[in-house]
């Protein structure tokens, strides 16, 4: 099996002085999915903050075998590291294509780009008929279908995003898991998603990780999880 | 009549000057919720490089565009170096370096150049390219080069990537960062963006109010004026401020209050707006904060 | 420990006391007048870090209530026959007025537009004040003269010790008036609505209400300050009252340390004499001296700001405490709240969104 692309050890982060990561140990498999399962508050949010070094962190971060624990945010996501943020990060008073040609701010390859642009709006054909409006008007899932289509336009090699389902109606949830399962089998494109619908990630992740008060409570393949009695009561609901 | 026309135009030609100061302060205020109080004495003190690379014999131009790059990375430098370190601190503490900002690049003037009043020539000589009998040479030269300046702005920020980028970092800057925009950098070119600007108003203005230490007061309060007038955080809505602040200062000042009241002018401006209309033209509506 | 740092305190007030009831007997004419110029600095700048300090609101056109004192003051003495001692008062009390009007509409949208309003007031105010329109009341740019008031008969003082008695006494009344208000109930509302301005309207504190009338005692003091001024000087002028003079007393308190109301009287010394020792140096070193004041002033803001933001009498208040936790490390240590300008960032726990 080759290295994972993404390798977490002992990773602890702070909010000012309070800590809330107590040293948490994950992988993501390279072209693998991650599901980050975990209570409200129990710091699932704050793992990809770390990550992406929005807040202090510490602890051995590997991306693509390459350290980046100490690299500021935008480093990290020249790396190929795409987070699409808690809240969805939209650029409220930009236009719908305005949000996607800063996903391919850092990419100097026009033609990529132009082809790139083509395939997400495949995906989200109605970013496409909304292109020149202003983002802050779409709806909730169109905001999500946007940031996806902003992350993707990095052509990132990981894609972490944060509650994807939120707030979201069943029947677009299930088209943004679609998706999300295309972009991982057919692009190789490896995820990290943080979920609060356990049920759903764990259809998509081949790995999963429960988080309780900042630490690593159980990890292991989806199956496993998914059969373990207590995440069952308490996440799964049966 | 004929007056009448041509104080409207010379305060069109002052408006452009206040247009593009108080561009140069929205573009501040949108990405850090503060007004540069420096933004004057900044542009006073880049119009004295101008004079002096004049007074060394350099031609007009050579010396406009010089200091137009010098006045960019000068702002840039005062970012990273003073700006920058106060980025998580209160306002008060931020208002209070920008005084002191502006006390020091002023004592500079006044050190490096002396307190005297000196005369600024103008490149645009002979006769006015239109308007003729109501602006001087220097007026529609002014104007022209004032609304260049705009275009450029508005087609920076509208089609370029670093323009786009510069808009998202104000915008939403953890976003911003997340796709790979270097943030701090982008708040370093706004300021040297600012006092680039700045330098144009100041060189546009300083063959109409002469050159000295105190040169930019009155004009920084016409752009603040302008600035509150058109919306303190729209630029269209700066320029057009601008603008209407130059022809309503002129105008007042001459038929009704007098000219040598004229700040006063710039001061019921603000006082006006705040009062009946407090987001001004085009602004976002202001919420009363507690 | 908390005792022996109100009684090291008191020592301080009292010497200070002392030597400021000295002064005037000891010292030659021109320093007498020169120190009652320090205590009117000191007065306005009382007011001027009521707003600033306690209540995080920035007034860079207090120059601009002092000239409202000084020609209020000024005009009621010269044209309608008052006494300096109803004059001043009368001439605070529309400074106060005027503050509460031009405070009401800039302070409903946050500091920055109290900041940008009282900028162009102060740049606008010698126009105002010279305006060729007032000149029957105002003088014009001619300005008004008015003759020093005298001692009493039967008190055996010169003019300019009088006149350095009476700042004195406003000053200490004045101070004495401040620090109750900055201790009691208004001044930690002063305080909540600057740290803590949603959580303090929650509370029901009338958080507008609040700090317009903050602005209108703030400028009130620097009514009273400018018409002393108007009396110690004998002469006033619209010259008198640009903006620098405004953003003198902003130095001012920043360099005596925001929230810190004994402060004020370093501010002023130093205000004070940083432009006479410049004039000084300008008879030898020529007319760039003339840059030194503004230089050193602005140098001072950033790196007090950078540095100490709770200036000389925060700094010094530091090293006490430290002094007296070293003399006391045996016991608990009681932390002294006295709302000194606590800029550093609060950071609180903050729980995870989901």
């Amino acid at each position: 099996m080759s290295a994972p692309i993404l390798d977490v050890k002992g990773l602890e982060a702070w909010y000012g002085p309070a800590r809330a990561l107590r040293g948490v140990d994950f992988e993501v498999e390279d072209g693998g999915v991650t599901a980050v399962l975990g209570a409200n508050g129990a710091g699932k949010t704050t793992i990809l903050r770390a990550l992406s070094g929005l807040i202090r962190r510490s602890g051995d971060i590997r991306f693509r075998g390459r350290p980046i624990g100490a690299l500021a945010t935008e480093d990290v996501a020249r790396l190929g590291v795409a987070h699409v943020p808690d809240g969805r990060g939209t650029f409220t008073d930009l236009t719908v294509e305005e949000n996607l040609r800063l996903g391919a701010y850092v990419r100097s390859d026009r033609q990529g780009v132009r082809e790139d642009f083509d395939r997400v709006f495949g995906f989200f054909p109605r970013l496409k008929e909304r292109r020149r409006q202003q983002a802050g008007t779409l709806s909730g899932g169109e905001q999500q279908m946007l940031a996806i289509a902003r992350a993707l336009l990095m052509r990132p090699h990981l894609l972490m995003l944060d509650e994807p389902s939120f707030g979201l109606a069943p029947l677009v949830v299930a088209e943004i898991f679609r998706v999300l399962g295309e972009i991982n089998r057919n692009e190789g494109v490896s995820l990290l998603i943080v979920e609060q619908n356990a049920s759903l990630a764990l259809d998509l992740a081949d790995r999963a990780v429960l988080i309780e008060t900042g630490r690593v409570a159980l990890s292991g393949p989806s199956q496993a999880i998914r059969a373990d009695d207590a995440v069952r009561r308490a996440y799964l609901g049966y | 009549m004929g007056e009448f026309l041509h104080q409207l135009a010379s305060g069109v030609a002052l408006g452009g000057v206040y247009a593009i100061m108080a561009l140069a302060l929205v573009m501040i205020y949108q990405a850090t919720q503060l007004i540069n109080f420096a933004q004057g004495e900044m542009a006073m003190f880049s119009t004295y490089f101008a004079w002096k690379l004049i007074d060394l014999g350099e031609p007009y131009w050579l010396a406009f565009f010089a200091t137009v790059l010098v006045s960019f990375i000068g702002g840039v430098v005062i970012e990273r170096l003073i700006v920058r370190p106060f980025a998580n601190a209160p306002v008060l503490a931020s208002v209070i370096v920008f005084i002191g900002l502006s006390l020091i690049f002023n004592a500079l003037a006044g050190w490096l150049y002396g307190y005297s009043v000196q005369s600024f020539d103008s490149p645009f000589t002979g006769k006015p390219w239109f308007g003729a009998g109501y602006m001087s040479a220097h007026e529609s030269g002014s104007i022209v080069v004032t609304l260049a300046v705009l275009a450029l702005v508005y087609a920076f920020f509208r089609f370029t990537p670093l323009g786009l980028a510069m808009r998202a970092a104000a915008q939403n800057p953890v976003s911003s960062r997340l796709v790979g925009v270097r943030v701090g950098w982008m708040l370093a070119i706004g300021w040297g963006l600012a006092a680039a600007i700045g330098s144009i108003a100041g060189m546009m203005a300083a063959p109409i109010v002469y050159l000295d230490p105190n040169m930019m007061g009155g004009v920084l309060l016409y752009a603040f004026a302008g600035a509150v007038l058109g919306g303190i955080d729209n630029p269209f809505g700066a320029a057009v401020g601008g603008f209407a602040v130059g022809v309503l200062g002129n105008l007042i000042g001459a038929y009704l209050v007098g000219d040598e009241v004229k700040l006063s002018v710039a001061l019921a401006i603000i006082i006006a707006v705040l009062v009946w209309r407090p987001s001004g033209l085009f602004g976002r509506r202001l919420v009363a904060r507690v | 420990m908390a005792d022996a740092e109100n009684a090291l305190s008191l020592l301080v007030t009292l010497a200070v006391a002392v030597i400021a009831l000295a002064f005037p007997f000891v010292a030659s004419g021109y320093h007498i007048y020169q120190g009652a110029q320090v205590l009117i600095f000191a007065i306005a700048m009382l007011g001027l870090n009521l707003l600033t300090g306690f209540n995080g609101q920035i007034s860079l056109g207090h120059g601009a209530f002092f000239a409202i004192g000084c020609y209020g003051a000024a005009i009621l003495m010269t044209k309608f026959g008052l006494p300096y001692w109803a004059a001043i008062p009368a001439a605070s009390a529309v400074c106060f007025v005027a503050g509460f009007l031009f405070g009401f509409p800039a302070l409903r949208f946050g500091g920055l537009y109290l900041a940008l309003a009282t900028f162009a007031l102060a740049v606008a105010a010698p126009q105002i004040l010279s305006y060729t329109g007032f000149d029957a009341i105002t003088g014009g740019s001619q300005g008004i003269t008015l003759a020093k008031p005298q001692a009493p008969i039967g008190l055996k003082l010169t003019s300019d010790q009088w006149l350095y008695l009476v700042c004195l006494a406003s000053g200490a009344a004045l101070y004495w008036a401040a620090r109750n208000l900055a201790r009691g109930r208004i001044g930690r509302a002063l305080i909540a609505i600057r740290d803590q301005p949603i959580a303090a309207e929650t509370m029901g504190v009338n958080a507008a209400l609040y700090k317009t009338t903050c602005f209108g005692v703030s400028a009130l003091y620097a009514g009273v300050a400018g018409g002393l001024s108007a009396i110690a000087v004998g002469f006033v002028s619209p010259e008198s009252f640009g903006l620098s003079l405004s953003l003198a007393f902003l130095v001012g308190i920043v360099v005596g340390g925001l929230a810190s109301l004994g402060g004020v009287l370093f501010g002023a010394l130093f205000i004070e004499f940083v432009p006479n020792i410049a004039d000084q140096l300008s008879v030898n070193f020529g007319e760039s001296a003339k840059a030194l004041p503004g230089a050193i002033y602005g140098a001072l803001l950033i790196l007090v700001m950078a540095a100490m933001p709770t200036g000389v009498a925060g700094g010094a208040r530091a090293a006490t405490n430290a002094v007296m936790r070293w003399l006391a490390s045996s016991r608990p240590i009681e932390v002294a709240n006295d709302g000194g300008a606590d800029v550093a960032a609060k950071y609180e726990g903050k729980g995870e969104s989901p």
